[in-house]
């Protein structure tokens, strides 16, 4: 590949995700404005308003109509963009399942955020984990720059593999972090999305057609098994068209799974998102005094690359899994469930120990996760970072 | 319908049309019975009807589609009483 002339430009995490926006050129955006992703509608409507891009940009009421909104203009064989977080994502909910059901491309960024109540509008992976059953592809960010990239690569994964995406990026440590991305020309993005979407169905077409019948016990189940397949299909689409992304535009993003120190490890953190950086840094650190920590950072959630953590993770003797979300259910949360699921299919595997920290936006301090490691794991779940009683380290 | 799910990956979308072909009016239980010579052509029923069962032609009502009337008997509820043209029988009955 020719090399391409790319601009350094200074961008928070909400700004990147809008300037990828304008070069993807969506005929149709709906959207409603919610904290950490508001600054996003915010600067793509102002590049509307400003004519330098011709989106049909529908500001609607709720989040709800959002969606829905977005659902009427895929199926018109639109290319469709949209963005949310937390208490949006949460009323979209049952339009999340339209939306795959119907099998629309759609891309949807989500500033990821706790949940009501008690309210609060910092980040943690609650929102996101709501929807994992919902049937959109969901692929999480560890850097602005990472945001920026899987947004414009997730229009093809979308559009190939027919299924909607979510491109999630850590509200705030993302959404409102400053960092220096590198932007390619508006013409290399667009020669790399070509025209919209190629294989979908449309509204527009010359012949009617009915989209979303009523399926009942006598067809309903094949439908929802084709959703099933679709899914597993779309592992490899992500690694395809993630090595097509890194070939036009001369990076090196990881499709499924992102090692790190792996190659000589006795244990690894398992994890999402933006807390990549802080953990690296650990490893690091407990590399020097002679425990041979790596970790893995999981892009995408769902699909859930089983076979690669298997690869990855399943020789190891200890699995520390560090994750923003929680199930309720004294089992963990959902990436350490799914994680114990997928190594539990293996002759031995390692001890997993599920670390919940990070909800509602509290940070992961180094000594705090420097303690439990000298502690020792010990499996089960563990919330770290908990003011308990006569603990005053956590008051703020 | 008899289709296997691999037959299923564009989603669940299919030619247009095809409530004509879905035959509602089994649903039945009384069905609107017309007597078109009492019938003075108001078109309160077609216009009421919630199943665009009412058949018209050149502005006249000429019969009821029974492949898909329900029997809900709004045709006759709102037939008005001077002309009583229309009147709900039970199904099985003459």
């Amino acid at each position: 590949m020719r090399a391409m002339t790319t601009r350094r430009m200074a961008l928070v995490g909400n700004e990147a995700v809008a300037l990828a926006w304008k070069q993807i050129r969506p005929h149709v955006v709906a959207a409603y404005p919610i904290t950490p992703s508001t600054q996003i509608m915010e600067r793509f409507s102002q590049y509307v308003a400003d004519g330098e891009v011709d989106t049909e940009f529908l500001p609607v009421e709720s989040e709800h109509s959002a969606l829905s909104a977005c659902v009427g203009a895929a199926a018109a064989g639109a290319r469709v963009l949209t963005a949310t977080s937390s208490q949006g994502l949460a009323l979209m909910h049952e339009v999340l399942y339209v939306t795959s059901g119907l099998r629309l491309p759609i891309v949807m960024n989500v500033g990821t955020r706790a949940l009501s109540a008690p309210i609060n509008i910092h980040g943690d992976h609650s929102d996101v984990m709501g929807s994992r059953d919902a049937g959109w592809i969901q692929v999480f960010a560890r850097s602005v720059q990472e945001a920026y990239d899987r947004t414009i690569l997730a229009v093809r994964v979308a559009e190939r593999a027919r299924l909607p995406v979510m491109v999630c990026l850590d509200g705030f440590l993302l959404t409102h972090s400053l960092e220096l991305v590198e932007v390619y020309p508006d013409e290399a993005v667009q020669a790399f999305l070509g025209e919209g979407p190629r294989d979908g169905y449309s509204l527009l077409s010359e012949e009617p057609i009915t989209v979303g019948p009523l399926a009942l016990p006598d067809s309903y189940m094949e439908f929802r098994r084709a959703l099933a397949e679709a899914h597993l299909r779309a592992l490899r689409i992500l690694e395809e068209e993630t090595q097509a992304f890194n070939a036009h535009f001369g990076r090196s993003l990881p499709a499924l799974v992102e090692p790190f120190e792996m190659e000589d490890a006795e244990a690894a953190f398992v994890l999402l998102g933006a807390y990549a950086d802080v953990v690296e840094e650990a490893v690091q650190r407990w590399r020097e005094r002679g425990r041979r920590f790596g970790m893995v950072r999981l892009v995408a959630f769902r699909p859930f690359p089983v076979e690669e953590l298997q690869k990855a993770l399943g020789h190891l003797s200890e699995v520390v899994v560090l994750e923003r979300a929680d199930t309720l259910s004294g089992q963990g949360g959902p990436l350490g469930i799914e994680v114990r699921a997928a190594l539990y299919g293996l002759p031995r595997h390692p001890q997993v120990t599920d670390v919940i920290f990070g909800l509602g936006g509290r940070e992961l301090r180094d000594a705090e996760l420097d303690a439990f490691l000298e502690a020792g794991p010990r499996g089960g779940v563990v919330y770290l970072g908990v003011r308990e009683e006569g603990d005053v380290s956590q008051s703020t | 319908m008899a289709v296997r799910w691999q037959a299923l990956d564009r989603g669940p979308v299919i030619p247009g049309g095809s409530s004509v072909a879905y035959r509602t009016g089994e649903w039945r239980q009384n069905r609107p019975e017309l007597d078109l010579h009492r019938c003075v052509h108001c078109l309160f029923c077609w216009l009421y009807c919630p199943d665009s069962a009412v058949l018209v032609r050149d502005g006249q009502v000429v019969g009821i589609d029974y492949d898909h009337c329900k029997g809900c008997g709004i045709c006759a509820a709102v037939c008005p009483p001077k002309a009583g043209a229309i009147r709900m029988v039970p199904e099985g009955e003459p």
